[in-house]
């Protein structure tokens, strides 16, 4: 077995490879460019604080784009999650068809990202478009979704709302894996379809609930294809998400040291929601009868 | 059950009783599923079907009314769509992302199948943390990163080229795919891969014949996840590939919107419909792996 000590980092060698040189060695210099003033052409100039200095205190449109993106993630997150959980809880029954049912719900979660989509998704709720069709023949006035600011964002949290898929089936599978045997205790007990639900179906998901949280979270704040095709961060920067403010500092106008400032506060606040769901796991998530390694 | 109180009169009505509830109970529950399901269904995925109708219709239609069947179909828009308003045809953009995602679907197989199998098979050092680490990569936002990646691989004088999109993932570096290629690995039996050891199999032919035959479903699924993924992606091509003779067609299909006259709408949404079908082709023929790679991914959370 001696050899096999550094037999083991043969196979491993690849990933070593790119976590030094594609992941490590990028998210430290990208620390380091967030203290420089850096255009590509010369070498980068140190600026100490200033680059967060001004984001904190003169930076208007990072004041205005940091407020549209959490409202984004915390509208959008619980919304898709709270949907993928009542589908998969109401597909959980003995019902013929339940995998056409699962594939047909699965499909806009392969297509969502694309930039087909995000093309269909301005001509489905431009003025005259579909949208506002049905909203028509239901006897309401049209809506103006890309025109006012108070309704853009809704749009591309739709867009991600509908691929809701992903999350699905992994509620689904996990709602599939629960003992029956408890379900029979409840209704012995006298519980209701929806005590149960909410005693023991609930709680022994928490697993996968707290895994589609964090992983949903971590996504829906890296939100690009959606307001970079549909609304182009407008009107009134409504849309204009955080990526696409550093996506136009970084590529567009090559301010790559105060781009590298507004990925780092990016990935600060996404940190530290990601620290603060698995610190607060322990007193939510519930591992049935298993003690983790 | 033995010590539940159960009258004695008339036991057998009483449970006729109730086992008509809940037949009825049961029925309405069908009934109220089915409905939901199917309205969800369709509110879902009607956008998607009016999507292929419009793109058979005239210009002066698509916007007339929203059924999807269009009165007088006409191919001009995939026709005209195709050409594109550059020298190159939508042939040499599908041309262009079938180059870039064959190498990026190999590499990514090879290199997170050798990874897989170290973290599942082998000990050695620091093996904890290193695995500790997948899940952080897994976790890390890109954004973090992509700004020294290009810096670095302008340096190694690779932009407008696809090595930016292949080499990462060449180097496992979806962490998604690693972590479920080794939660499937460990929980297969290890007994094959001792009788090919007793046999003299060394790790390497052991990992050839015996692991990646077994790895074979999931596997399909990180092939199948990769192509998918490679298809959409935009931010990628969009930051590294500047001429359009290498656009794919995530990149062609923004640049027509930005090209095309404003009322040529069949034109994009023909283009459009073009370049989600290979993705919906492969999800419909193996939706299997795509499922059950998902539910493998999260069930370990």
């Amino acid at each position: 077995m001696r050899s096999q000590r550094f037999l083991g980092y043969a196979y491993l060698a690849p990933y070593l490879i790119g976590l030094v040189i594609f992941t490590a060695i990028p998210f430290l210099t990208s620390l380091y460019l967030s203290f420089t003033s850096y255009d590509l052409m010369s070498s980068p100039q140190w600026a100490g604080l200033s680059n967060y200095e001004r984001l904190f205190t003169r930076d208007r449109t990072f004041e205005k784009s940091l407020s549209v993106t959490l409202l984004y993630v915390f509208s959008t997150v619980p919304l898709k999650l709270a949907f993928a959980l009542f589908i998969a809880a109401i597909l959980n029954y003995k019902l013929k068809f339940i995998n056409i049912f699962r594939t047909a719900f699965y499909v806009p979660s392969i297509l969502g990202g694309s930039i087909a989509i995000a093309v269909l998704w301005r001509y489905l709720f431009s003025t005259e478009g579909l949208v506002n069709m049905a909203i028509a023949t239901l006897g309401f006035a049209p809506v103006d979704w890309f025109g006012d600011p108070a309704n853009a964002l809704f749009t591309i949290t739709l867009l991600r709302c509908w691929q809701f898929g992903s999350a699905m089936v992994i509620f689904l599978a996990a709602l599939q894996s629960i003992d029956k045997s408890l379900y029979e205790a409840a209704s012995i007990d006298g519980a209701g379809k929806v005590t149960t639900f909410i005693f023991v179906t609930l709680p022994l998901l928490t697993p996968v609930i707290f895994f589609n949280l964090v992983m949903q979270m971590v996504q829906a704040f890296q939100e690009f294809n959606g307001p970079y095709i549909i609304t182009q961060g407008g009107p009134l920067k409504s849309t204009y998400l955080l990526p696409l403010y550093i996506y136009e500092e970084a590529f567009k106008k090559f301010n790559m040291g105060y781009a590298s400032a507004i990925a780092w506060v990016l990935f600060a606040i996404i940190m530290v929601l990601t620290l603060v769901a698995f610190w607060s796991s322990k007193k939510w998530v519930y591992y049935a009868g298993d003690k983790r390694s | 059950m033995t010590d539940f109180p159960m009258p004695n009169a008339s036991t057998t009505g009483l449970d006729q009783a109730a086992a008509a509830k809940r037949a009825r109970m049961d029925l309405i529950s069908s009934v109220v599923r089915y409905a939901l399901l199917f309205a969800v269904g369709f509110l879902m995925l009607y956008p998607l079907i009016w999507l292929v109708g419009a793109s058979f219709k005239t210009n002066s239609e698509i916007f007339a009314g929203a059924g999807f069947l269009p009165e007088s179909p006409t191919l001009e828009g995939y026709t005209k769509g195709w050409q594109t308003s550059t020298p190159y045809t939508f042939g040499r953009f599908f041309w262009n992302s079938f180059l870039i995602i064959l190498p990026k679907v190999i590499g990514t197989a090879i290199s997170c199948t050798m990874v897989a199998y170290a973290f599942a098979r082998f000990d050695f050092p620091f093996k904890k943390i290193l695995f500790g680490s997948v899940i952080a990569v897994l976790l890390l936002p890109n954004v973090v990163t992509r700004i020294p990646q290009y810096i670095l691989f302008r340096d190694l004088g690779w932009l407008d080229s696809f090595l930016p999109l292949w080499v990462p993932s060449a180097l496992a570096g979806d962490a998604f795919f690693v972590f479920m290629l080794v939660q499937f690995l460990r929980s297969l039996p290890t007994d094959m891969e001792e009788a090919a050891r007793v046999d003299g199999a060394n790790s390497l032919q052991t990992l050839v014949f015996i692991v990646v035959p077994m790895l074979g479903p999931a596997l399909v699924s990180v092939c199948l996840f990769q192509f998918m993924w490679t298809m959409n992606d935009f931010l990628g091509p969009l930051i590294y590939i500047s001429s359009v003779d290498k656009y794919p067609v995530s990149l062609a299909l923004k640049l027509s919107i930005d090209t095309t006259e404003a009322f040529e709408w069949n034109r994009i949404l023909a283009m459009s419909v073009l370049t989600i079908t290979p993705a919906l082709v492969v999800f419909f023929v193996a939706q299997r792996y795509f499922i059950e790679g998902i539910s493998a991914g999260g069930r370990k959370g």
